[in-house]
């Protein structure tokens, strides 16, 4: 089990895998898409090539696109494309092999309509009966008497089983285009596959070193932007925590926080604890006026938003470790009753 | 049942060889898959029905064969090792050589699937070779022009015709003759070819040469593997080291440990986590100067910072614990 949520965190981390998945998903709804689709050739001598071809090449258009748009490295290229220089220079490189990733994945959905379209055979059909010669069919004694615009007007209704007579005739020219429009399909397939062959199989005989570069680094570009927003919510969610408690302990008075930082000192009694956490809690604010008065000061009056570096005030530190080192050696000193403990603290640095 | 199939994929996904293995008979199957939805459409006419059926049943086995050299893992490791410089480490052909036999023999399986369904089948055949039938074997009418219409139900000369009916199972019983025949041929040759094998190869050169072709694979997935893990971890150092970078001060002396008794829990753990940043303008600037200039491509300060290490010594000054 664990190592299957470690593969999938891998997968999930490896953004290439992710967007492989969602590429086989759009394929699978590109085919599923052509058969639900009802194909109705309009069987007119102006508009069937329209329709037809029309049909063809605008949902792969459409395709490509929404793989764009479903790409989540299409922002982030757009991103390093745009910024400024900085202190880090720009790499061509990068910006070419992420543009190229998108691409080819992009292109799967429209490849796969386009095959699907071509093997059914359909718009072929639409588009190209009027350029038909039907002679080759059989008994051209049904055009032989008929003017220009009517025989087109007749080519043009082959499509439409309801609308044309000769079944024969029918039957034939269209299987006769519907076998021209496998071919092409065929051929567009063997071609994609022998680029996309070319592109995988005989690229490392070239640039592999300066591939590994570039996968390396548009990788990397990746997960820091996806660190840098973990890192700002992080931040933020502190921020957000000492902020509040900084202004529940402005509004309940210095007094009460001075009380509750005194009674810190005095007891270490563990017993006392879980009652203490709760004591802690309360932040002072024990009155139903006193959580009014917050209530309300929180959105008549809010705090502004910055907060008081406590820590790291110079005098008060100071003070504090006055406080402290005497106390930590009270502490040590009561616990360990055997062996009296020297601290040290001794500064290293990693060379 | 899951836990079954879970146990199966992990059988699957442990050895590099069969997950090639399991691609290659998924291919196969896409490529019966693809035979049953293709919808073979013969022309019926005597110039085009050979071109068209060789063709159908040509073509999908060459792309399923790229397709095949395509999808196997073992392509990319083959042609690295290939075409890598020598470096450290000498080359081996015989490893290249086991892994470009083994590629092509997997690829080569769904074309065969493909070459063996359509002969099984017979459609293709009928199509192909109508025209070849001599006519005075059967009964029936006898022009050219119509042997090549026999493929077609539909048309009206063969509307429930005997003879029609009766070309097509010749046809088709050659076909299925010629089918089989291959596939008897193949097991033969694959059966021959791994009782004769060893006879003819060293086992023990051919343990090493599989070991060493599985090693590269494993090495190439675990070197990608330790490159995205790198990249997270230098992600996070250079955004971490940015933010600290942002504030006035460069570098802050952590507190020491016995601090934070003193202190509420929390309040350290958000004080790291604020990396200095408390103002609403500081975080402005920051995240302007995110967009308008990146941080250089440099985590040596972050990563080798000072770091508090105690070391507790008794009153004899022994040491009895270090951080060191």
């Amino acid at each position: 089990m664990d190592k299957f949520r470690m593969m999938f965190q891998f997968l999930q981390s490896n953004q290439e895998s992710f967007m492989n998945g969602i590429c086989g998903i759009m394929a699978l709804a590109s085919a599923q898409m052509y058969s639900a689709f009802e194909f109705s050739c309009p069987c007119m001598p102006e508009y069937n090539y329209t329709y037809g071809i029309g049909l063809l090449l605008i949902p792969p258009i459409w395709f490509f696109l929404l793989g764009f748009v479903l790409n989540n490295n299409v922002s982030v290229l757009a991103e390093e494309w745009k910024r400024p220089t900085g202190k880090r220079t720009k790499d061509p490189t990068i910006l070419r092999y992420m543009f190229c990733s998108i691409t080819q994945r992009s292109l799967i959905a429209p490849a796969v309509w386009v095959s699907v379209t071509l093997m059914d055979g359909k718009s072929f059909l639409c588009a190209f009966s009027i350029n038909l010669d039907i002679d080759r069919f059989g008994n051209s004694s049904v055009i032989q008497g008929m003017s220009e615009t009517e025989k087109l007007k007749f080519l043009a209704r082959i499509p439409c089983k309801d609308l044309f007579e000769d079944k024969e005739l029918r039957e034939a020219a269209s299987r006769y285009i519907k076998c021209i429009s496998q071919a092409c399909g065929w051929m567009v397939l063997l071609m994609m596959t022998f680029t996309a062959f070319l592109i995988r199989a005989i690229r490392p005989c070239f640039t592999q070193a300066a591939f590994l570069k570039t996968k390396y680094w548009s990788h990397y570009i990746d997960i820091e932007r996806k660190m840098f927003d973990e890192t700002c919510k992080e931040h933020a969610k502190s921020f957000a925590k000492v902020c509040i408690q900084q202004y529940f302990e402005n509004i309940s008075g210095e007094m009460r926080s001075f009380h509750r930082h005194h009674s810190k000192h005095d007891s270490d009694n563990e017993d006392e604890d879980a009652w203490k956490s709760d004591e802690e809690k309360l932040l002072g604010i024990r009155a139903q006026d006193d959580m009014n008065k917050v209530l309300w000061n929180w959105h008549t009056c809010k705090p502004p938003l910055a907060l008081r570096k406590e820590h790291e005030d110079g005098e008060k530190e100071g003070e504090m470790n006055g406080n402290i080192n005497g106390e930590v050696n009270g502490f040590v000193k009561s616990h360990t009753h055997d062996v009296e403990k020297k601290e040290w603290a001794v500064y290293y640095s990693k060379v | 049942v899951m836990e079954r199939l879970k146990l199966v994929l992990q059988y699957f996904q442990s050895n590099s060889e069969s997950i090639s293995n399991g691609i290659c008979i998924i291919l196969a199957l896409v490529s019966v898959k693809l035979y049953t939805s293709f919808d073979f459409n013969c022309p019926c006419l005597p110039q085009y029905n050979k071109l068209y059926s060789l063709g159908v049943m040509i073509v999908p086995p060459i792309i399923l064969f790229f397709l095949g050299i395509l999808v196997n893992r073992h392509t990319g490791v083959m042609m690295d090792e290939w075409m890598r410089p020598i470096g450290n480490r000498s080359k081996n052909p015989a490893v290249v050589k086991y892994l470009f036999s083994a590629m092509i023999q997997r690829a080569l399986l769904a074309p065969m699937v493909w070459i063996l369904v359509t002969l099984l089948d017979g459609k293709i055949f009928i199509c192909a070779f109508s025209v070849s039938v001599d006519p005075t074997l059967f009964s029936g009418l006898d022009v050219l022009k119509i042997m090549a219409k026999v493929p077609c139900k539909e048309d009206v000369i063969f509307r429930n015709s005997s003879f029609r009916k009766a070309v097509s199972r010749y046809v088709r019983c050659h076909s299925q003759a010629i089918g089989w025949s291959i596939l008897l041929f193949l097991i033969v040759l694959g059966a021959l070819g791994r009782l004769i094998k060893p006879c003819f190869d060293d086992h023990a050169t051919f343990l090493q040469t599989r070991y060493w072709s599985n090693y590269l694979d494993v090495e190439q997935k675990l070197f990608d593997e330790t490159c995205v893990l790198h990249a997270r971890d230098f992600a996070r150092k250079c955004v971490v080291q940015f933010f600290e970078d942002v504030r006035e001060d460069s570098l802050r002396l952590p507190h020491p440990v016995f601090f934070s008794k003193f202190r509420e829990e929390w309040d350290d753990e958000e004080e790291e986590q604020l990396h200095g940043i408390t103002k609403q303008e500081q975080v402005d600037q920051l995240l302007n100067k995110w967009y308008y200039s990146k941080p250089e491509l440099d985590v040596s300060r972050i990563a080798y910072r000072p770091r508090p290490c105690v070391t507790w010594e008794n009153h004899e000054g022994k040491t009895l614990y270090s951080d060191v």
